[in-house]
């Protein structure tokens, strides 16, 4: 009898949970998208510029959204340019020629960057900008330096999604190319590093949905509330999540709040497309895709 | 072979570097804000309140905001991704399952930034409402959208250790004759603690890093609070409130106190999570 009642317990709080979670889930989603939705318009982006003007960078776009997206966009190009080459080169180290103490040596200074919080970070990359300042007096923070601090961020993700990919290829495979006599670079570039391509670009997508989204990293590292269009590397920008922080608390009136609405629902439908991209990428065998001669 | 020596050099600096950026976060923030380590000055940073015109600048209260809010956080997060984990690998028919676990996925990519959106004009107003006390911004407010942001990771660690229980095991019990639940609670849970335990330490370190829910949600007083209804501030939003001061005063010095605090508890957990190796960090 105890037994049956502790039986109906666990499973009606199984039950309970999954579906509260599921349920807040759906009215925070829901909330967002009945309030939001109805903003999204042309005008909600470009304000009373038109978008041609806007995109060919004619005229500036005052109240809209456009420089925050551009603002976002080129962060993100950069952030995860900046790292990729260097997160695919130390994930080949650690997958084909690290073994034993100093690979774990190494991937124990990748999870603690891993853990550390972004703020910190954040903060870490406004140090070296006011380090940097003393040297060269046109460094402030800046898009340049948010994109290297996010790289930092992203780096170690990008590390171990990389070695991931190249370690779980079966040995068949990789013992095929040394056999006819490959070196074992010439079985990395040809064989190991295109066959885990799939995996490597998931992670290179999460990587752009994890700049895209990060706004304690860029507060503190260049971004403001209106910026325009950045002019170099070196000037201040906006960004979607820093606009979205920036009015639920600073928001003067019902129309700065319902582009706020706007905004956010930009910033889920992007982080959503890359998001389902990853996933797709994982699932699909593309390997043959790309390894076709 | 020149070719490959330049190759192999480049991965090797790659992996030196990336390394190296951990160290350097911490001796940067060593670095700048060295007069506060010295002479145990750090250490009274710790227990005093924070009050800049009365020259006291402590983080005690940040402290223990952030350690507030990230318990309570826990207390909801914790329960109810163990059933929700529960409910998806062992209970729910596999469709339903499938798609639990499809949108558990999905809210992980999420941003931050929008949970918070939501909560300012969704959740706060709410609680405002309910309690009919203050503005609304609380430790509870904070923590009940924290526990949505670290709910979607915590359950996707329980239901891949839950899964990677060996076949053989789940066909012993099924064998017996043991009903869902009895194999749960005598199998499969016993096998996976170290995953759970895993999970839910990887859990803290993320609730103790973000920044946005708290800065938004938690109100940012600076005094101790006394109950969950307080308005309180943790040490992530405290960096991000303090960074707009002088660079030379002892205010902006002590960021790098809480920057340092931050640093130190979240390489504790993940060594903590490497000692006990649980399923969801091995060999990744």
């Amino acid at each position: 009898m105890k037994e049956r009642l502790i039986e109906i317990f666990i499973k009606s709080f199984a039950w309970l949970s999954g579906l509260l979670l599921l349920s807040a889930a759906f009215v925070i989603i829901g909330f967002l998208l009945v309030k939001g939705v109805p903003t999204l318009s042309l005008s909600l982006i470009f304000g009373d510029t038109s978008p041609a003007d806007a995109l060919l960078l004619r005229r500036q776009v005052l109240i809209g959204l456009f420089p925050a997206i551009a603002g976002t966009c080129l962060l993100v190009l950069l952030a995860v340019g900046l790292a990729t080459p260097v997160g695919l080169a130390a994930g080949i180290y650690l997958a084909e020629y690290s073994r034993g103490n100093l690979k774990s040596f190494f991937s124990l200074f990748y999870d603690i960057l891993s853990g550390i919080p972004s703020i910190v970070i954040g903060l870490f990359g406004f140090s070296l900008a006011i380090s940097l300042h003393h040297y060269v007096k046109e460094i402030y923070p800046c898009l340049l330096i948010s994109a290297l601090a996010l790289a930092f961020l992203v780096l170690p993700y990008l590390i171990r999604t990389t070695q991931f990919a190249m370690e779980s290829i079966p040995s068949e495979t990789r013992l095929t190319a040394p056999a006819l006599g490959a070196t074992k670079l010439q079985n990395i570039a040809y064989v190991l590093f295109p066959k885990s391509l799939p995996g490597i670009a998931s992670g290179v997508i999460l990587a752009i949905g994890r700049c895209a989204e990060d706004t304690a990293v860029i507060m503190l590292t260049g971004v403001v509330a209106s910026a325009g269009i950045p002019g170099s590397l070196l000037s201040a920008y906006e960004a979607l999540p820093f606009y979205i922080y920036y009015i639920s608390s600073q928001y003067r009136d019902a129309y700065e709040l319902q582009t706020g609405y706007g905004a956010a629902v930009i910033l889920l439908i992007i982080c959503a497309c890359l998001f389902l991209a990853a996933f797709y990428l994982k699932n699909q065998l593309m390997n043959r895709m790309l390894y076709r001669q | 072979m020149k070719k490959t020596t330049i190759a192999e050099t480049g991965f090797l600096g790659a992996a030196v570097f990336s390394a190296s950026i951990t160290a350097f976060i911490l001796i940067f923030m060593l670095f700048l804000g060295f007069p506060l380590f010295r002479e145990g000055y750090f250490f009274t940073l710790l227990r005093t309140p924070w009050n800049p015109d009365h020259g006291l600048f402590g983080i005690y209260p940040m402290l223990t905001g952030t350690l507030s809010i990230v318990f309570l956080s826990l207390c909801w997060a914790f329960p109810l991704s163990l059933g929700a984990s529960v409910l998806i690998s062992v209970l729910a028919p596999p469709g339903f399952a499938a798609f639990c676990k499809k949108t558990i996925q999905m809210l992980t990519g999420i941003p931050t930034v929008i949970y918070g959106f939501v909560g300012v004009f969704l959740l706060v107003p709410f609680i405002r409402e309910l309690f009919a006390s203050g503005s609304g911004m609380s430790i509870l407010s904070a923590s009940l959208m924290l526990s949505m942001v670290i709910s979607p990771t915590m359950i996707i660690i329980f239901t891949d250790t839950f899964e990677s229980l060996p076949a053989s095991y789940s066909t012993a019990a099924d064998a017996l004759g043991a009903s869902p639940v009895q194999k749960l609670v005598y199998v499969i849970l016993p096998y996976s603690r170290r995953g759970i335990f895993a999970g839910l330490v990887l859990s803290v370190g993320r609730a103790m890093g973000d920044t946005l829910i708290a800065l938004m949600l938690a109100g940012n007083a600076v005094g101790v609070p006394g109950s969950i209804l307080d308005s309180a501030r943790t040490l992530t939003a405290h960096i991000a409130l303090v960074i707009a001061a002088d660079f030379d005063s002892i205010e902006f010095k002590t960021i790098f106190a809480a920057g340092f605090v931050l640093y130190v508890l979240t390489t504790f957990f993940i060594l903590l999570v490497r000692i006990i190796g649980g399923t969801g960090m091995k060999n990744r």
